[in-house]
């Protein structure tokens, strides 16, 4: 057995999603290679050849492949499929748009969203926004999978000494340009990686009253910031923030909803978290089902007071 | 320019589904089911192009039972021109069903194929990169914005950070989200014409494609349940629990 992981990264530092999907790639077993791709990613090649029990790193560059261009990662990792019995990206943007790409041109049939690895072909996953969880198991010669980070917990960063070893890059097909992006930064942490993460929903009312809310009250935590579908259709946070079945998908620790209902996609997206706080003016609003503690009320003064509070605290 | 739209006949996404109790898969009997949201924005936007005088005709088409005629007249409410439905009456998988719209491809011979980026029962996200890739042509998933100019789509795309703008040299593959637009609802009029609206049907075999799953499911089950918690009284009582009981602060 060897699996090809392709890793997820920002640049400059492998992202948390690559270590769990380096989990799941150690629970399918045998040797384990990573691809980094990027433009300039030799810090981020050295930081995966750390990674423990990895036999080598594949280092790809060129300016398609900075850009995420789905068709340059298929260019690279379609050749290179050959010595592999599985291949892994995390489900992220940029592997949900290029994996399918690479499982057709192989003609293999992708398991999408893995949260579990039962053996090296069978797999757990969530259908219907995670209403049902079906286990299937590839007839495939390959297996091409996305792997959903939550599903598995982060492997250790250090410990390996793998060899970096670069791939060559096929000349760019031009049929599809990155012409642009806007890119938010941000101090706050990733809404992947977070341990604590406060949203906010339709409730808020205004994308004024979104960042007078909701952000002082994610500083004050150290969180990262999401919002529920409602409220990025109505434009009161970037569509970034959304968490649920279509947006990202987290568990962090400690997940704060505040005027938020918990329509059925959104709860897909953040059910899974450890603690879930709910703070919502109806009493019968479907998020206090999943909430570990709910707190009925007028996030206009329980906001104010819980910040007064934190500061005691 | 021609564009053709692939439409998905799913389960009413204000249906909450269960699992039938054999764990055989989910229950669709008596289920309100519709078009695929996401599908019913491709279609919007592949409206509101003609509208532009961009596009000049709208093919649907639809790969399921015999009901997904339903769904295609709901295209043809909407605008579409014609429909195209193939009829299985198995589960078919992503990759079959880009290997049919490929076929479809051949066969209209479109410039463009708008399509949702995934559907809300199997949730796989797959097919149009799929079909992009079958076909050799670009892909531009998660649109928020298509606007075309000559033989260049420019798609501003929703990804992790924020948002990306391609260019796909026509043909291409372009997959929506949510952001693209919001679809209308069809007038009585409208639904009335759709019922005189061509449908061709077609089988898999028309086509050549061995349907096969590629995935075989073992098991359906419903996901653990999370009990209900506690209500707390005031942001004291909250943050005190946290810290003491949850230990998350």
């Amino acid at each position: 057995m060897a699996v090809l992981l392709i890793a997820d990264h920002d640049g400059s530092a492998l992202r948390d999603t690559t270590h769990k999907t380096l989990t799941a790639a150690q629970a399918i077993g045998g040797d384990i290679d990573v691809l980094v791709f990027g433009q300039g990613v030799d810090d981020v090649a050295a930081e995966a050849a750390k990674l423990p029990g990895v036999r080598k790193v594949l280092k790809a560059e060129s300016a398609e492949l900075g850009h995420d261009v789905a068709e340059a990662i298929a260019a690279i990792v379609v050749p290179l499929a050959v010595g592999y019995d599985a291949i892994l990206t995390p489900a992220t943007n940029v592997g949900k748009n290029a994996s399918p790409r690479i499982a057709a041109l192989l003609d293999v049939m992708q398991v999408s969203d893995v949260l579990e690895v039962v053996d090296a072909k069978t797999f757990v996953r969530p259908i219907y926004a995670g209403n049902a969880l079906e286990t299937v198991t590839s007839q495939d010669a390959k297996v091409v999978a996305t792997v959903r980070a939550t599903g598995f917990k982060a492997a250790a960063g250090e410990g390996g000494s793998a060899s970096i070893e670069s791939v060559e890059t096929p000349a760019a097909d031009k049929t599809a340009r990155f012409v642009s992006e806007e890119v938010v930064k941000s101090e706050r942490p990733e809404l992947g990686a977070a341990k604590i993460i406060v949203s906010g929903g339709r409730a808020m009312g205004s994308a004024e009253e979104f960042h007078r809310v909701i952000e002082p009250l994610a500083d004050k935590l150290g969180a990262a910031v999401g919002a529920s579908r409602a409220a990025v259709d109505a434009g009161y946070a970037p569509n970034d923030y959304q968490v649920g079945q279509t947006g990202k998908v987290v568990a962090p620790s400690l997940y704060i909803a505040v005027g938020i209902s918990g329509a059925i996609q959104h709860l897909a997206g953040m059910k899974d978290s450890k603690v879930i706080v709910a703070i919502n003016k109806d009493a019968d609003a479907p998020i206090f089902q999943v909430a570990d503690y709910g707190l009925v009320g007028d996030y206009k003064t329980i906001i104010p007071e819980l910040m007064a509070e934190l500061d005691k605290a | 320019m021609k564009v053709l739209v692939p439409v998905k006949r799913v389960i009413d996404y204000n249906v909450k589904a269960r699992v039938k109790p054999d764990q055989s898969g989910v229950d669709l009997s008596n289920v309100k089911m519709s078009m695929n949201p996401f599908d019913e924005i491709a279609v919007e936007e592949a409206v509101r192009l003609k509208e532009k005088g961009i596009v000049t005709e709208i093919v649907s088409v639809s790969i399921g039972p015999q009901q997904a005629q339903e769904t295609l007249r709901t295209s043809l409410a909407m605008g579409a021109d014609r429909s195209i439905l193939i009829v299985v009456d198995q589960t078919v998988e992503p990759l079959a069903v880009a290997k049919l719209l490929k076929a479809v491809v051949a066969a209209e011979e479109p410039k463009l194929v708008l399509m949702g980026k995934q559907a809300i029962d199997d949730d796989n996200n797959a097919t149009g990169q799929m079909l992009a890739a079958l076909l050799g042509w670009p892909q531009a998933t998660f649109a928020s914005k298509v606007e075309i100019a000559g033989e260049v789509a420019t798609v501003t795309r929703e990804v992790d950070g924020g948002l990306q703008t391609l260019s796909a040299e026509l043909p291409a593959v372009v997959t929506v989200d949510l952001r693209l637009n919001e679809p209308r609802y069809a007038s009585l009029p409208n639904i009335m014409k759709a019922k005189k609206k061509p449908i061709d049907a077609k089988t898999a075999a028309d086509y050549g494609v061995d349907l096969t799953p590629r995935l075989k499911v073992s098991k359906v089950a419903e996901p653990p349940k999370r009990g209900g918690g506690i209500k707390v009284a005031d942001a004291a009582d909250l943050v005190g629990k946290l810290k003491n009981e949850a230990g998350v602060l």
